[in-house]
């Protein structure tokens, strides 16, 4: 089985999130960069099922400019046999994303693809799911448990009213929980080796996908401040305050 | 153009979520139309008949439809789409499985989770866990929107009369076959829709020591939340977990008790009404969104927050 996991470089979920003063995007400049948490858990289990000899390659793609480079190595730090990077530039919204992907699908022929369930800069959560539509396989979304089975997978997914668990035939896509699993630290002597691993650099360009956004944003700006609140010295204060102040009690 | 909401149900019901997807689906456009999808679901295509917004049901039934897998879904709405410029659906676990791979088969680049209808093209949505929000623009001739349910009021849920049209089922999708649900059954109000919400987090120290938290929660007759410390550290099940990668809650009261606030825990709690922090670290930035904050150790906080609840209740008696 041959597992191919996509990875999305992104401001590093403890950086505090500043908007642009002419209110036209996030700052980015200077600002420390990282995996999307979730696209870890994506690599991890994909690593975990090769270690537990249940698949024989793992191969890592990014998509984005020239630094993504920098995850695509992180995943090869940690397990990934070799890596893919499809070198773009600008906004791509997931349908281009996702097209993208179908082509190293079909370059690669994986029988598997991993992803995060999201990713934490857009937040859109499309990515996993349209990619499945467009390639018409089955989708395991929001995973949290995956046991792999002859040609099939047995999928658990996080849902809002609890667990569901489901079976979807190989080939297909499964976008990955942070409950999936506790992703690795790379070790000092497999971030030298992943030196050594390939990256094959492609252009979006030659693959022959309209990338172009569907989307304007046209303003981005701060979510409304809350006003100051107040301290209260005990318990009591706090009780009169919520019963006759606020009036929620 | 007429605008296509998707129902969610469980067969029999409605789920909550609709009547604020219809809400949502109304300010694009008055003429909305629903699709309820699923297998004997009569029941629930009436109740959704008699929402206020809505001016017509489809109704498509097939005993593959039973089990809500998005596969089998897609193609259903893809076909009905011709007549409509919008597909809307709430963005919870439902919306968000559904919705890219109707958006994917249109060629439309979805817009998820939007908190506010600006124009019938143009959405407010946060971006970076609610750290920023974008007006964004759709420039597809189709538009695919998830809305957030808690941004959005329900609609009435009845004085509508909408005409039930059956509609042909589609074929089922083999590859991907339903197994079981494990649903978490609770007397408590749910979390993403409790009046009151009382949270635990790393403070409480153990699972043992949630039972503070469920007593005062059992008084303000509160649903139980947890940050993501507290599940990841054991304390109780992750179907309690607010923030980020957790539930968004908006309640009018909300408690957060041994809560520092991370980002990621913020993010699913800050748009409530009230927001109370119990804390002994008084620099923790949980203060800094709290309208009340007491600095206290909470072992000793909770059960006198219970003491005084009971009071208040005496002499109301």
């Amino acid at each position: 089985m041959k597992i191919l996991v996509a990875v999305k470089r992104v401001i590093d979920y403890n950086v505090q999130i500043r908007v642009k003063e002419d209110n036209t995007g996030v700052v980015t400049d200077n600002v420390k960069m990282s995996t999307n948490p979730p696209d870890d858990n994506a690599i991890e289990e994909a690593v975990k099922i090769k270690e537990a000899g249940k698949a024989t390659e793992v191969i890592a793609v990014s998509i984005g400019e020239e630094k993504a480079q920098e995850t695509v190595r992180k995943a090869l730090a940690v397990g990934a046999d070799r890596g893919i990077l499809v070198k773009t530039e600008g906004i791509l919204e997931p349908l281009a994303v996702s097209k993208l992907l179908q082509k190293i699908v079909a370059k690669e022929k994986p029988d598997l693809v991993f992803m995060g369930k999201q990713a934490i800069d857009d937040d859109c959560n499309q990515t996993g799911q349209m990619l499945s539509a467009l390639l018409n396989w089955p989708q395991a979304t929001f995973a949290s448990k995956i046991e792999i089975k002859d040609k099939s997978l047995e999928v658990t997914r996080e849902i809002d009213e609890g667990l569901e668990t489901i079976e979807i035939n190989v080939p297909a896509i499964v976008t990955c929980d942070l409950r999936l699993n506790e992703p690795r630290y790379a070790s000092l002597p497999n971030i030298m080796k992943a030196k050594k691993k390939p990256i094959e650099q492609i252009n979006a360009s030659d693959l022959g996908v309209d990338t172009t956004p569907r989307i304007e944003q046209t303003r981005v700006e701060e979510p409304p401040k809350r006003k100051a609140g107040i301290k209260v010295s005990s318990v009591a204060e706090l009780v009169q305050k919520l019963k006759n102040e606020a009036k929620v009690i | 153009m007429s605008v296509l909401l998707i129902a969610e149900h469980n067969n029999k019901e409605l789920r909550p979520f609709t009547l604020n997807a219809a809400t949502a689906a109304s300010q694009i456009d008055i003429d909305v139309h629903a699709v309820i999808i699923g297998h004997e679901c009569g029941e629930a295509a009436k109740a959704l008949s008699e929402l206020e917004l809505i001016k017509k049901v489809i109704q498509v039934e097939a005993p593959h439809y039973e089990n809500f897998v998005a596969e089998n879904f897609a193609p259903v709405i893809v076909k009905l789409s011709e007549n409509y410029s919008h597909i809307i659906s709430s963005a919870n676990t439902f919306g968000k499985n559904l919705m890219p791979r109707i958006a994917a088969a249109l060629d439309t680049s979805q817009i998820s989770d939007i908190t506010k209808v600006v124009s019938n093209d143009t959405f407010l949505r946060p971006i970076y866990a609610g750290n920023a929000f974008a007006t964004v623009k759709s420039k597809d001739n189709k538009k695919c929107v998830t809305i957030r349910p808690t941004s959005f009021d329900p609609c009435e849920s009845s004085g509508g009369s909408a005409t039930i049209e059956k509609s042909e089922a589609g074929e089922e999708f083999a590859q991907t076959k339903f197994i079981k649900r494990e649903e978490i059954k609770s007397d408590r109000p749910e979390l993403g829709t409790a009046r009151v919400v009382v949270s635990g987090g790393r403070g409480m120290q153990s699972g043992d020591n949630f039972k503070l938290i469920t007593s005062l929660a059992d008084k303000l007759n509160a649903a139980i939340g947890a940050s993501r410390a507290a599940v990841d550290a054991g304390y109780i099940s992750n179907d309690h977990q607010v923030g980020q990668t957790g539930k968004v809650v908006v309640p009018d009261l909300y408690i957060a008790v041994g809560i520092s606030g991370a980002i990621q825990h913020l993010a699913g709690m800050k748009e409530s009404k009230i927001i109370v922090a119990i804390n002994k670290d008084g620099e923790a930035p949980i203060f800094s969104v709290a309208d009340y904050g007491l600095e206290a150790d909470l072992f000793e906080a909770l059960p006198q927050f219970l003491e005084e609840l009971n009071k208040l209740n005496t002499i109301q008696k």
